[in-house]
């Protein structure tokens, strides 16, 4: 009887019993690469916006107050974008016939808010609280990234629950505290370090990390510090990996 | 050396030949005064797939219309949630549970008869393992889809394996739950290898006697080039062997496990030592009855006799009787430990089950006790054993009373349990019907597709006894001293 496949099918068996076990595996981790990824996450990937927005040019080089425009991250859980007469407090002012400006201006003149592009989003079954993390000395970039180096605005982080969990495992490696102002509350710490920022001080390694988007790490010898602090600030690590800290 | 010697002795070291056959069984299966004179190839030609005709077009064409029921039902399920499905507080566990523990208890027997038997050497289960081992795959399969649906969003079913996720999270490994995923996952996996692995050298005979060019190339690639030498044979017995004895322990494992979803809760007429074992023997019970179920009519249509015998039926309708009793025992003891615990939540339940006046389920529990312990005990009868008229419809029984024994466990359990205020009625929706019978009707034609398509039966092992018996003819030998006197 005739064969119906050539001697060669043998090797091709052969080989497809190695390919079988291991294209599975490397088709699940190439995708799982992807979807981690900035491809799928956004990470440092500036949305375009009604108007340029420079955080970098507002915060850092005028040394504006997050708070300034972010009205809401002292008390609210959401930080809050500026109203249009935020931005006009000034650029009534100034740069008042910029080309840049001309959506703001629409807006002023129609009386209809501007359509700002979300950069930062978390699923509508994470209760994220921005007054807690402020109150409890956890610094903006932390979370956003080198903000004070955006000419436009970014995703600093993937924002996946891994991530979240990351610190709300263990906080201590991520609390700032300015040992040079040991007065402050832990929230006045976070705005101090714009400060600082902005009048051009000099930095510690960590805090020039954390300028530089890097979440700040406590040095390893360091540990007891950063545990100190957490116990001072009333952390309660066991609640924090509880679901309903961010799934009420 | 005993026969029982000789078995271990090949279980051992794998040697594996015809003297293994038992005479007696051949004699049974194939009755050497009507087949020794017919031709090889006639009597294989009645088990080839493409000679499955009528009235696989009909039986076929009823599945898939109950097919697309069911298609029409997950999709209304998927687009709108499961709040189609009639459960709801307090009974969260409806038709999808029972469904499911009742489509996994029907693919037992397929293991038992396949992995367990093989290992106890009993021939008899030559001519039915084949498409036993085939109800297994497909009852997995409806099973499977139960739970997968009732996530309510079954395009993230992956997260209940676990793997390093972006959510940094771990299933709960403490629940039975996810015991369940890995006991049906591993089930399935096994199974279907096993029915795949079995079925090579009859892939090889399809291909051999393919005439036209895909069926030739597509039952070549299922044969993975074989050769039918000894070598081949060798390494067959080996991997069947091996499989065998990762199936065995899973068929009491798989049922195991899904009882613990009950058994590890703290429900009334749940937590129970006894459901494992209980749990166990009404699935290899469900499993046998559906096999019967399906064997008559299959047989008569496509004239079985000659492989699938009476004696095949009395001894699974055996089966049947004893694990029967075995599941009558177990209502006898949950009713028993309801009573001994004292406890007033299992003596409400007990109250729940049996008082027929003033209780909304009691009919179920009746209609269980008359299904599956009054009907099935008809089967001591040898005269009802091979009546296939009545052996068909106490099979039907016992499936019947299989899925009552889920009902009475599950809605009864959960619509009254400790808080008298969130008592409850449990009342299926249209969508859980269509499924159920959509899952029947997927059953029924996925059964349809397989006889029609690859070998029911298991046509090389007919050829061996075949070969076995004409050659012990042809010396003169007698048939049935052959397996003592070795």
């Amino acid at each position: 009887m005739a064969q119906i496949f050539k001697p060669a099918m043998n090797t091709v068996c052969t080989v497809s019993i190695f390919v079988g076990a291991v294209v599975p595996f490397a088709i699940l981790f190439t995708g799982s690469r992807i979807t981690r990824g900035p491809l799928n996450t956004k990470v440092e990937n500036p949305l375009d916006q009604p108007a340029p927005f420079s955080h970098k040019h507002h915060a850092y080089e005028l040394g504006l107050d997050c708070r300034f425009c972010h009205t809401g991250v002292e008390d609210n859980a959401q930080a809050g974008l500026p109203a249009t007469e935020v931005c006009m407090t000034c650029h009534s002012q100034i740069w008042t016939n910029s080309p840049n400006l001309e959506a703001i201006r629409k807006s002023w003149e129609s009386n209809t808010p501007i359509q700002w592009n979300k950069v930062n989003t978390v699923p509508d079954f994470v209760y994220f609280n921005h007054s807690i993390h402020v109150a409890r000395g956890i610094v903006c970039n932390n979370c956003h990234g080198p903000v004070n180096k955006m000419p436009m605005t970014w995703k600093g982080e993937d924002f996946r629950m891994m991530w979240c969990l990351e610190c709300h495992k263990d906080p201590s490696k991520y609390l700032y505290k300015d040992d040079a102002h040991p007065e402050l509350t832990p929230k006045q710490q976070v705005f101090n370090f714009y400060k600082k920022l902005a009048a051009g001080d000099p930095l510690t390694p960590e805090e020039q990390e954390l300028a530089d988007g890097l979440p700040q790490l406590v040095p390893p010898d360091k540990t007891h510090e950063g545990v100190a602090l957490m116990k001072e600030r009333g952390i309660n690590v066991k609640q924090l990996k509880d679901c309903y800290i961010c799934h009420h | 050396m005993s026969l029982i010697d000789m078995n271990k002795h090949e279980m051992i070291t794998g040697e594996w030949d015809n003297r293994s056959i038992d005479g007696r069984i051949g004699d049974i299966v194939l009755d050497p005064n009507r087949h020794l004179e017919a031709k090889l190839p006639g009597l294989l030609g009645k088990l080839l797939p493409q000679n499955m005709r009528s009235p696989w077009f009909v039986m076929a064409g009823i599945g898939f219309v109950f097919v697309n029921i069911l298609l029409l039902c997950v999709t209304i399920l998927v687009l709108t949630g499961i709040g189609v499905w009639g459960n709801n507080q307090p009974v969260g566990w409806g038709f999808d549970i029972i469904n499911f523990v009742w489509w996994i208890g029907i693919g037992h027997a397929g293991t038992l008869i396949s992995a367990i038997l093989l290992l106890l050497r009993n021939q008899w289960r030559n001519s039915i393992n084949r498409f036993a081992e085939a109800m297994t795959i497909f009852a997995v399969m409806c099973a499977g889809m139960y739970p997968l649906l009732h996530t309510g969003r079954p395009w993230v079913a992956y997260w209940l394996f676990p793997y390093p996720n972006v959510m940094a999270l771990w299933p709960q490994f403490r629940s039975p739950l996810i015991w369940d995923v890995f006991a049906v996952s591993t089930y399935f996996t096994v199974s279907l290898l096993f029915w795949y692995v079995g079925m090579i050298p009859d892939f090889a005979t399809l291909r051999d006697r393919a005439t036209s060019a895909i069926p030739r190339h597509v039952f070549g690639m299922l044969a993975l080039g074989w050769t039918g030498s000894a070598k081949a044979w060798h390494r067959y017995m080996h991997a069947s062997i091996m499989l065998a004895g990762l199936s065995a322990p899973l068929v009491l494992s798989v049922h195991s496990i899904v009882s613990f979803d009950f058994a590890m809760a703290i429900v009334p007429g749940w937590n129970t030592t006894i459901f494992p074992p209980y749990f166990v023997a009404g699935a290899v019970f469900a499993g046998f009855a559906m096999v019967i179920m399906f064997s008559i009519p299959i047989r008569k249509w496509y004239r079985l006799e000659d492989f699938i015998t009476m004696k095949h039926f009395d001894w699974m309708a055996k089966v049947m009787l004893a694990t029967g009793l075995i599941v009558a025992y177990g209502y006898m003891m949950e009713t028993f430990y309801g009573w001994y615990s004292g406890q007033s939540a299992e003596m409400a339940l007990l109250y729940n089950r049996g008082n027929l006046a003033n209780t909304p389920y009691s009919w179920a529990f009746y209609s269980l006790i008359l299904f599956n312990v009054v009907i099935p005990n008809f089967l001591w009868i040898p005269k009802v054993r091979q009546n296939l008229t009545a052996l068909f419809w106490i099979s039907l029984s016992v499936n019947i009373g299989m899925w009552f024994e889920r009902y009475v466990i599950i809605p009864i359990s959960l619509s009254r349990d400790y808080l008298p205020s969130s008592f409850g009625y449990y009342t299926p929706t249209i969508v859980d019907f269509g499924m159920f019978f959509g899952t029947i009707g997927f059953f029924v034609f996925m059964m349809f597709l397989f006889i029609r398509f690859l070998p029911m039966i298991n046509m090389f092992e007919i050829k061996e006894l075949w070969h076995h018996m004409s050659h012990h003819k042809e010396h003169g030998h007698d048939v049935v001293a052959t397996g003592e006197a070795h």
